[in-house]
């Protein structure tokens, strides 16, 4: 006699019990403790903070001890506990200008203002397993220490803008604007204008409010830096092989910490509550004109949390393929190319809850599947058995 | 509001503000029925695509009186359902059953309970993707144009094509459906048999937590299986009448029962077929 599967509930209090068990792993190995995660294991906490759009590295490190490593997890158990957080006030805009750089460098101009900065990177570093850090208790020497450096790093595009040779971001207070008509004097700024790329409003908040098409710069861009690092950094890649070609240099690659302010109303003044790290990178496009623009460089923007090279540069050059539209440049049918597409697959957390959901049961569909092709298949294989008169001709 | 002690979580998880913004979208979807009401959906503490668009419509319909239900694949006991049920258990301490009849609401994934619905109840339902032309058609831009003008020419066509090619309509589950003769609507991925139980006494509720989107049929709102005159709508089921309860009428689970490829019906509403069962005994 056939009885139902019961137990799922005993099954679900076992399998967590068990998870919690291989999770610990050997009790002989000593626990890691958040700090070490914290310290030792800084970009994996970087990357749980900036697709989980919340800058904590005590609370990522968290997450990736209780994920096992599973930094998707990590970065999933972030946002469900983002999500749940009040929002009290938004930031003044932080000044990357004025960053603190460790790191700053540029493809672009062999020396500048400020001077190119090495800082700690992976990039010239030989790819061989050292052997030395198996055995531990070794603390690496002091890497040698000189003053901070007193001077200002401007942006390197700010050097090209001087001569008109790059596009301006203007926001729409700062360009030029008839107030008798309220319109703007130029007619291209006005067309701008017209096909909203010159809202000056708070950005709207992509946690907050349901992704809406077509969607502004800044929601795009909200969307890139907490986008799925290997999504964004194919659909990059993409662009460099051809797939929306876009001709990117690193004007400046830019890793460093910023204050953070916010205004109180009751001071009347912006007060800093912290500082965070970020990484920008700015590239500048090649661009030969288009019907309604002149020749010039264009930009592509990256801003992400913590020290995120790669996810940086990649964002820019998948932000600029964005821009087509607003370039006046050829729709090439490029997946970069195509915002709907990057917006709505780029997330890391929709992504995998959706594809993992298959795991579940399904045996209704499957059932009403298969009474379907039974019953076509029966049909076909009927009508074969006896052939149409035309066949037999 | 009563934090849980176990918790410290608001009832039923959601903060208010939350919850006022999904009921602003399920009033919305009342009001436009079979409408895709985008919302701002929340991540949940469990993932895309294991019911956070109904659990999100369920918190923000639960109040502390409440008898919930949750059911996957017509049963109570399926993993996923249970977990849930005990979300709720645990944040928003509401009385749960496995009796349809005593459920104040109702969250479903895959089914509408074999016992019909009343005006007192809410059936909420899991939808992994509320777009019915979706794969017809892939860019959502196109396809909220299409509902805008009413434009439901390729899903005629697709059908058209079915019928051509297989001499039926090639779709068992999330069979579309006009709502009130306007929205062409996907009812989450029901078999079709369940589609006539759509018109229904109670209210019906769509979430979308993934795709950020709620709709509704409110209570007795005309709901067609789209069809051609000459192919009409066939709820079709397993020629099989239930082995555990012998109903003839519900839909059936086929089950393997050896490795001989032998083979058993049975009920998918478990709730159904055990009080069947109960009363036979009686």
């Amino acid at each position: 006699m056939y009885v139902a599967v019961k137990g799922g509930e005993r099954a679900i209090d076992n399998a967590h019990a068990w998870l919690a068990e291989e999770r610990r792993g050997d009790t002989d190995i000593a626990e890691l403790s958040l700090a070490q995660i914290r310290e030792q294991l800084a970009l994996a906490v970087n990357r749980v903070m900036a697709e989980g759009s919340l800058y904590d590295p005590d609370l990522a490190a968290l997450a990736i001890k209780q994920a096992r490593g599973d930094l998707i997890e990590a970065v999933f158990l972030i946002r469900a506990y983002r999500t749940t957080l009040p929002r009290f006030g938004a930031s003044t805009p932080v000044d990357t200008g004025a960053m603190d750089c460790d790191r700053r460098i540029s493809a672009t101009f062999k020396d500048l203002p400020g001077g190119q900065i090495l800082g700690p990177t992976f990039d010239y570093t030989h790819r061989l397993l050292d052997f030395a850090l198996a055995a531990e208790g070794n603390t690496p020497e002091s890497a040698p220490q000189a003053e901070a450096d007193p001077k200002p790093k401007p942006h390197v595009t700010e050097f090209l803008a001087r001569e008109d040779l790059i596009q301006p971001e203007l926001p729409k207070a700062a360009a030029p604007v008839d107030l008798t008509e309220g319109r703007f004097v130029l007619p291209e700024m006005e067309r701008r204008h017209q096909a909203g790329l010159f809202r000056e409003e708070t950005p709207r908040d992509l946690t907050r409010e349901p992704l809406d098409l077509p969607s502004d710069r800044s929601l795009k861009l909200q969307a890139l830096t907490r986008g799925d690092e290997g999504f964004v950094l194919s659909m990059a890649y993409s662009t460099q092989r051809g797939y929306g070609r876009n001709h990117p240099f690193v004007g400046e690659l830019r890793v460093g910490r910023v204050p953070v302010e916010v205004d109180i109303p009751e001071l009347g003044f912006a007060i800093e509550v912290g500082e965070v790290q970020l990484t920008e990178c700015e590239t500048v496009n090649q661009f030969l004109g288009s019907k309604s623009e002149p020749p010039q460089f264009t930009r592509g923007y990256g801003l992400v949390f913590g020290h995120s090279e790669r996810k940086a540069i990649s964002m820019a050059l998948v932000d600029r393929a964005m821009r087509w539209e607003e370039l006046g440049e050829d729709d090439t049918g490029a997946p970069a190319q195509d915002t709907e597409f990057v917006l709505y697959h780029c997330d890391n957390v929709q992504a995998t809850g959706f594809l993992e959901h298959i795991k579940l049961p399904h045996y209704v569909d499957f059932q009403s599947e298969l009474e379907l092709i039974r019953r076509i298949r029966a049909e076909a294989l009927a009508g074969k058995a006896a052939p149409q008169p035309e066949a037999a001709e | 509001m009563p934090e849980t002690s176990e918790t410290a979580y608001n009832f039923a998880y959601l903060d208010e503000q939350t919850k006022r913004m999904i009921r602003r979208a399920i009033l919305k979807g009342v009001a436009v029925p079979g409408y895709q009401v985008p919302f701002a959906s929340r991540e949940m503490p469990m993932p895309y695509g294991w019911g956070t668009g109904g659990v999100q419509v369920s918190a923000a319909c639960l109040t502390p009186e409440d008898t919930f239900k949750v059911i996957d694949q017509g049963a109570d006991d399926t993993t996923n359902a249970v977990s849930i049920r005990k979300f709720f258990q645990k944040v928003a301490e509401v009385a749960v059953t496995e009796h349809t009849n005593e459920a104040t609401v109702i969250q479903t994934r895959h089914r509408i309970p074999e016992t019909p619905l009343t005006e007192d109840q809410i059936l909420v339902y899991q939808v992994p993707i509320p777009e019915p032309l979706r794969f017809l058609e892939p860019s959502e831009v196109e396809t909220r144009r299409m509902h805008a003008l009413e434009d439901y020419g390729l899903m005629h066509v697709k059908l058209y094509e079915d019928i051509a090619r297989h001499g039926e309509i090639a779709t068992a589950y999330a069979y579309p459906v006009t709502v009130e003769d306007r929205y062409v609507m996907d009812p989450s991925p029901i078999p079709k048999f369940d589609n006539p139980k759509l018109e229904s006494a109670a209210l019906q509720l769509f979430g979308a937590g993934r795709e950020q989107r709620i709709y509704a049929v409110p209570p007795y709102t005309k709901v067609v299986s789209l069809d051609f005159d000459d192919y009409p709508f066939d709820p079709s089921k397993a020629p099989h009448p239930c082995a555990l309860c012998g109903a003839e009428h519900t839909y059936l689970d086929e089950v393997i029962v050896d490795d001989a490829g032998g083979r058993m019906f049975v009920c998918s509403d478990t709730d159904y077929c055990a009080s069947r069962q109960a009363e036979q005994a009686a």
